[in-house]
């Protein structure tokens, strides 16, 4: 009986979609949108092309999950070379150097909105999202669409417990070692500080942060001739250190890579955590204490610290090959999707940080930020200053594989097999090869 | 009365086998000259430009540290797991061989990892072992040892060949235990007549009749630990921490199909196929002389 049952849903679901399908073909404009979001932020984001296609009859969206980021983009790539993209792909940062190379691929987010007629602006955008995304000329190549940063995240409860003021998060490196060692001698928890996403931390937005450079010709902006300087710059080598001290004091635990250590602050084992401020729904909903946000900790003898953290997360990539009546469904689409309503939800309902000036400014009158302290930290943290070359962002090719480099040679130093200054090194000197390859491969 | 059939025709011979052939030309044959053909490129993603290098991603390759390192870890990955599955196999066979009541419950639970896929087998001992949450890594702190294999190397390497092992226990068990009861009794019991104690019986007669399977077993466990175990790592360390796990299959994935560097993942992919073509060209020449078929 329970085989019937099923094969009778199938059979429903599928004649539902096959009649389903021909009637929206019939005036509509169709537009395939590829994403990487599951769960919370999937649904969000299938409300967004919901709202859009109910509001209109000319254009129709299709939002289609193809696995996580890396999945999503080679299915894209592969999709391409086989003349079957998608319209638009959902591309992580860290493959915006692979995007922006492949010129042939992409249909410029600018170029696109200006050709369909819309008034479009840089300006519009939080500069710190859109610098990531602009070449060295101002143009805006992609659509800009979830951002995050990272933000500190600490234990209310074992600050309290360990004597210290729980509203007062460590403003400095040393006053995150001070409180470390404060907590785990007091036996508020076992251990003071853990982090994720690594890379992106303690090097990428940590050089960002104090206005160092990652790489030479402008953190790779201006050119594939880019090498890594973050080895030798004034602050990573000198943090790597000191976290790796740490590491063998006692006061920091390496949890994993990407968010795996999540648990570790979560089950109250550690008292810090510096992650993506996008953890704020996993964190709200699993910790069972009273946690607090502060900005990232800065070594406060380096003058132009802090200056501004960058941008993780993904956007839109258009790509060419379509007729241009598709391309006006895109632009449509984008506007949409571009408004301070949508934005400023999107910001609201996911923690991800909000795109435009406009949906930040909208968050503010909402009282949003009152009633959920804390989540405008992210915003503020990107807004700090006026991004310099050092801190718009990073442009290297192959840097999925570089990331994965530089973790290998953190946990190095986290498990004391390796000096920071090695390591960094070892880093370095092997991150360049790669982009030597990438610059070999791209150079035609 | 045997009564002998045969086909004077060969084409109906070439009909039989076109099905086996076709399937191996367009899943073996076709992707491995793919890969002997991007190994000697060098492109970019989109494929725009692709251009010969000749071996300049091979040289890449042995020049790179981290490649050798792979290999190192690929050595030690596929012994460990080779050896400890044969031998908890065997181990488990001769004490199953033995059972005689309820002999059918525990053959099927000895089996039943075999089901488990070897993603959920990797996400299943990492659960378990988890630092924060697993219930090993809670006890093993308890006894003094400070379980982290994010962290530590070998932690990592130990939980990888233990999820591996676990896994191909299973399939390894079946195949000794069939070849165990294969072994005719009258032997086992003229050398229990003959006084022979259950080891020296196990040693003389069971082992030595056993060759066949186990060095059919000792290839397919190597080729299973070379390939097949590319899901465990995945699930459980991605090849971490600090290259610990980084098997050889697991860096062509990750070159390849994250890094989207094909030559050179090509590159590795036809150096892996090298390796694992003479390993098996070297078991059967040195191997399966020491192996008596009956």
């Amino acid at each position: 009986m329970p085989t019937k049952h099923l094969a009778a849903a199938t059979a429903a679901a599928f004649l539902m979609s096959t009649s389903l399908a021909p009637t929206a073909a019939n005036a509509q404009t169709q537009v395939q949108w590829w994403h990487a979001l599951t769960g919370q932020l999937g649904e969000a984001l299938q409300e967004i092309v919901d709202d859009f296609n109910a509001m209109q009859d000319d254009y129709r969206v299709e939002a289609i999950y193809k696995g996580n980021y890396t999945e999503t983009m080679n299915a894209a790539i592969a999709a391409f070379r086989a003349g079957e993209q998608p319209h638009i792909v959902q591309v992580f940062e860290v493959g915006t150097a692979t995007m922006m190379a492949a010129r042939g691929a992409i249909y410029p987010v600018q170029d696109l909105m200006i050709d369909a007629g819309y008034d479009f602006s840089v300006d519009d955008f939080v500069a710190a999202v859109a610098s990531y995304y602009t070449t060295t000329d101002g143009e805006l190549l992609s659509m800009p669409f979830n951002s995050s940063t990272p933000v500190l995240w600490y234990n209310k409860d074992h600050f309290e417990a360990a004597g210290l003021d729980p509203e007062t998060p460590p403003r400095t490196w040393d006053e995150v070692g001070e409180f470390s060692r404060q907590i785990v001698d007091s036996g508020a928890a076992a251990c003071g500080l853990s982090f994720g996403w690594q890379s992106w931390v303690l090097v990428e937005n940590m050089s960002a942060w104090h206005d160092e450079p990652i790489g030479t010709a402008e953190n790779g902006f201006a050119g594939l001739e880019t090498e890594f300087v973050f080895h030798e710059n004034a602050v990573v080598p000198r943090l790597i250190e000191q976290i790796g001290n740490w590491s063998q004091e006692g006061l920091f635990r390496y949890g994993g890579r990407r968010g795996d250590s999540l648990p570790l602050f979560t089950t109250g084992e550690c008292s810090i955590w510096l992650n993506s401020s996008a953890y704020y729904g996993g964190i709200k909903e699993q910790a069972d204490f009273a946690f607090g946000v502060g900005m990232l900790p800065y070594y406060d003898d380096i003058e132009a610290a802090p200056q501004n953290s960058i941008i993780g997360g993904a956007t839109l990539w258009v790509l060419q090959g379509k007729p241009a009546e598709e391309y006006a469904a895109v632009a449509a689409f984008f506007d949409y999707l571009a408004s301070a309503e949508v934005q400023a939800h999107w910001h609201q309902s996911t923690g991800y940080v909000p795109i435009t000036t406009a949906a930040y400014e909208l968050t503010l009158e909402s009282g949003f930020y009152d009633e959920e302290p804390g989540t405008n930290i992210s915003v503020e943290q990107l807004n700090l200053n006026e991004p310099t070359s050092n801190s718009k962002g990073l442009r290297f090719g192959n840097f999925v594989q570089i990331r994965d480099v530089i973790n290998d040679e953190l946990e190095a130093v986290w498990n004391g097999t390796k000096t920071a200054k090695q390591a960094l090194e070892d880093a370095a000197a092997a991150g360049n090869t790669l982009l030597r390859r990438f610059e070999d491969a791209n150079a035609s | 009365m045997l009564k002998n059939v045969t086909f004077n025709q060969k084409w109906i011979a070439y009909l039989l086998v076109a099905p086996q052939l076709l399937i191996t030309l367009v899943f073996f044959i076709w992707p491995a000259a793919q890969a002997l053909w991007q190994s000697v490129r060098r492109e970019d993603p989109f494929g725009f430009s692709s251009r010969f290098v000749g071996l300049d991603n091979f040289q890449a390759l042995f020049r790179d540290p981290n490649y050798l390192h792979s290999i190192q870890v690929t050595a030690v990955f596929s012994v460990s797991v080779t050896v400890l599955a044969l031998a908890l196999a065997l181990l488990l066979a001769a004490f199953a061989d033995r059972v005689i009541k309820g002999a059918l419950g525990y053959n099927t639970l000895i089996i039943l990892p075999y089901a488990v896929a070897p993603a959920v087998a990797g996400v299943l001992w990492l659960f378990m072992f988890h630092p924060t949450v697993g219930i090993i890594a809670y006890v093993l702190g308890g006894m003094g040892v400070s379980w982290n294999h994010y962290l530590y190397g070998n932690q990592a390497m130990t939980l990888v060949v233990i999820a591996a092992v676990w896994k191909q226990i299973s399939y390894n068990f079946l195949f000794f235990l069939a070849g165990m009861q294969a072994i005719p009794k009258s032997l086992i019991e003229a050398a229990a007549i003959d006084a022979a104690g259950p080891g020296r019986r196990f040693w003389t007669i069971v082992f030595p009749l056993l060759s066949p399977t186990a060095f059919f077993l000792l290839v397919v466990n190597i080729i299973y630990a070379f390939f097949d175990t590319f899901a465990i790592i995945h699930a459980v360390t991605s090849g971490g921490p600090a290259r610990a796990t980084n098997i050889m299959v697991y860096k062509v994935y990750a070159d390849g199909f994250v890094g989207l560097d094909f030559g050179g993942s090509a590159a590795q992919s036809v150096i892996l196929m090298m390796v694992v073509i003479t390993l098996t060209v070297l078991q059967f020449r040195y191997v399966e002389r020491k192996v008596k078929y009956q």
